[in-house]
């Protein structure tokens, strides 16, 4: 470790390389190459960095192989909801991505699959018409291509600015991966942080198989709505991904670095 | 034949949420004959937030599946104000599965804030459970009808609203999110409900204009439990109407249109 710091010093002083760094929670700063070696973890105290949707692409797919589908559908701010234009424009700048979800098609260890990727780094990653759209269309392809389906879930939850839009997206995504099922293919579900909301009350919780990140908040109500609307005294470990495996709410806890192995090993036994 | 009545967003959720207003309990009453209720998830209890059973409609049999919020303040604590834990989605789920068995049409009954939220619904999967719930009455191979009564408040209230078709009372919401929580977060101002509830497009007419609600029901004036019979008698003619209507033979087919239409529903073309 102390190489790192070292390392980070002699960059510093050489500010024209641009070596980009990423300062932890715990207060450390290591550099951003480092981070990605180390599956997005902290180097110093294992804490998991957000992952942008891109980027998790990358760690899960075979080189080259991700095939992005509806890369170009946009909200078409179906309510003409106050301030909602600006925000989606605020979003695109801030994640770089034109939506809270990217979807396509992918190979894991040679083994095909289509695979779909939220960001919390747009709007929260909360489900409006194209988030759901596009898990609606990737399920649908998948059906016609015989492929399973892996969906990374990172969501606040409905986006409320596109109103009830929003809230069918529930039952869209729900039965577009009902007819999946009757195809007989596998749908994976990996919950990463946080998982809340109308998402956790349709298809994150809907998989075959549900992993989830190590501690990250998954629930219905999160924790803040709780305390505002029945002010129960909630234990340390509620709602991460740890209580809901005591609970049986999903099937294993994956580190990040064994995420791609764990993903193979499913579609293998389920081909 | 479709009836439109325009109605102000704030006057809609004010007057879905009175105390008199006719819950299922009273539809039971004056619907439906002979019911027959059916209780518990055979697993973790039995909620009295949503009321399950059998029932004849226009002679013929029924499941029946209502949100249920109590009228005074005793029953209003025993049904936890209408916001159904995941006992009352599980026993939802059974009475569903009886549904097809005997293959018996369903009338869901729809009047919830939203579901339960708390340490005891997150404890025993309320997420997992609406998600199962939602999969579960889409697929199911017999008639679902769903009728708003009164609240319409996010995806607890989904769960029942997820038909072939769906009617909503003249003076109902449905809603995302409770324009009281939509202020508070968007606006940060909770006084600013009246505002969020227009931008939210809840009311009937904004429903139907979704193509979400296929039918609005007229209420009388003064509309109570004690002056129903009007919309009753309304909503036993489009129950008719459409079991009519959904008289397939494969019951494949049913699904698959209930399919089509609930995924046609997207917001955009």
């Amino acid at each position: 470790m102390e190489l790192f710091n070292k390392q980070i010093e002699i960059n510093k002083k050489k500010p024209k390389r641009n070596i980009e760094t990423l300062t932890c929670e715990c207060g450390k700063e290591m550099l951003t190459a480092l981070v990605h070696a180390n599956h997005s973890t902290c180097i110093y105290c294992g804490f998991l960095f957000k992952i942008p949707a891109y980027r998790r692409i990358e760690m899960i797919a075979d080189l080259g192989s991700f095939t992005e589908t509806d890369k170009s559908l946009l909200s078409t701010d179906p309510l003409h909801f106050p301030e909602y234009k600006k925000k989606l424009m605020i979003a695109k700048k801030v994640s770089s991505l034109k939506e809270a979800i990217i979807c396509g098609t992918c190979e894991i260890e040679g083994l095909k699959t289509g695979i779909a990727v939220m960001d919390g780094n747009f709007m929260m990653g909360s489900m409006g018409e194209i988030v759901g759209e596009k898990i609606c269309r990737l399920a649908n392809q998948c059906m016609k291509e015989k492929r399973p389906i892996i969906i990374f879930c990172a969501s606040g939850g409905a986006r409320m600015q596109e109103g009830m839009i929003s809230l069918l997206q529930m039952s869209r995504t729900s039965i577009a991966l009902n007819k999946l099922a009757d195809e007989g293919l596998l749908y994976i579900s990996v919950l990463t942080n946080p998982t809340t909301g109308g998402v956790t009350a349709s298809f994150a919780m809907q998989g075959d198989i549900i992993l989830a990140e190590p501690k990250a908040l998954i629930a219905f109500a999160g924790p803040r709505v709780i305390k505002q609307t029945v002010n129960d005294v909630l234990p340390d470990e509620f709602q991460t991904s740890e209580y809901l495996l005591k609970k049986g709410m999903i099937d294993a806890i994956v580190e990040r670095k064994d995420l791609r192995v764990k993903l193979k090993q499913a579609l293998s036994l389920h081909r | 034949m479709i009836k439109l009545i325009k109605n102000h967003a704030w006057e809609c959720v004010k007057n879905a949420r009175l105390q008199n207003r006719p819950q299922t309990r009273d539809f039971l009453e004056e619907l439906v004959e002979d019911f027959f209720e059916v209780k518990g998830d055979r697993c973790l209890g039995d909620d009295e937030a949503i009321v399950t059973g059998v029932g004849r409609i226009n002679g013929t049999v029924f499941t029946i599946i209502g949100q249920q919020k109590g009228h005074t303040l005793e029953d209003r604590k025993a049904c936890n104000f209408g916001m159904p834990s995941p006992a009352g989605y599980k026993k939802s789920m059974r009475a569903i599965g009886q549904a097809e068995k005997f293959g018996r049409p369903i009338l869901c009954l729809v009047d919830t804030p939203g579901a339960a939220c708390g340490f005891d619904a997150e404890e025993k999967g309320q997420g997992t459970v609406i998600a199962q719930h939602l999969s579960f009455i889409a697929k199911v191979k017999t008639p679902v009808i769903s009728v708003v009564i009164g609240e319409g408040g996010s995806g607890g209230a989904l769960a029942l609203a997820i038909s072939d078709r769906l009617m909503v009372m003249q003076n109902t919401y449905f809603s995302v999110i409770s324009p009281e929580g939509c202020a508070s977060i968007l606006f940060k101002d909770s006084t600013k409900a009246e505002t969020a509830a227009a931008s939210l497009k809840l009311t009937p007419t904004d429903l139907h204009g979704l193509g979400i609600a296929d039918f609005i029901v007229d209420e009388a004036d003064n509309y109570s439990i004690n002056n129903m019979k009007h919309s009753v008698s309304i909503i036993k003619d489009q129950i008719e109407k459409y079991l009519g209507e959904l008289n397939f033979s494969d019951k494949n087919e049913l699904v698959q249109k209930r399919y089509d239409k609930m995924l046609n529903l997207k917001g955009f073309n």
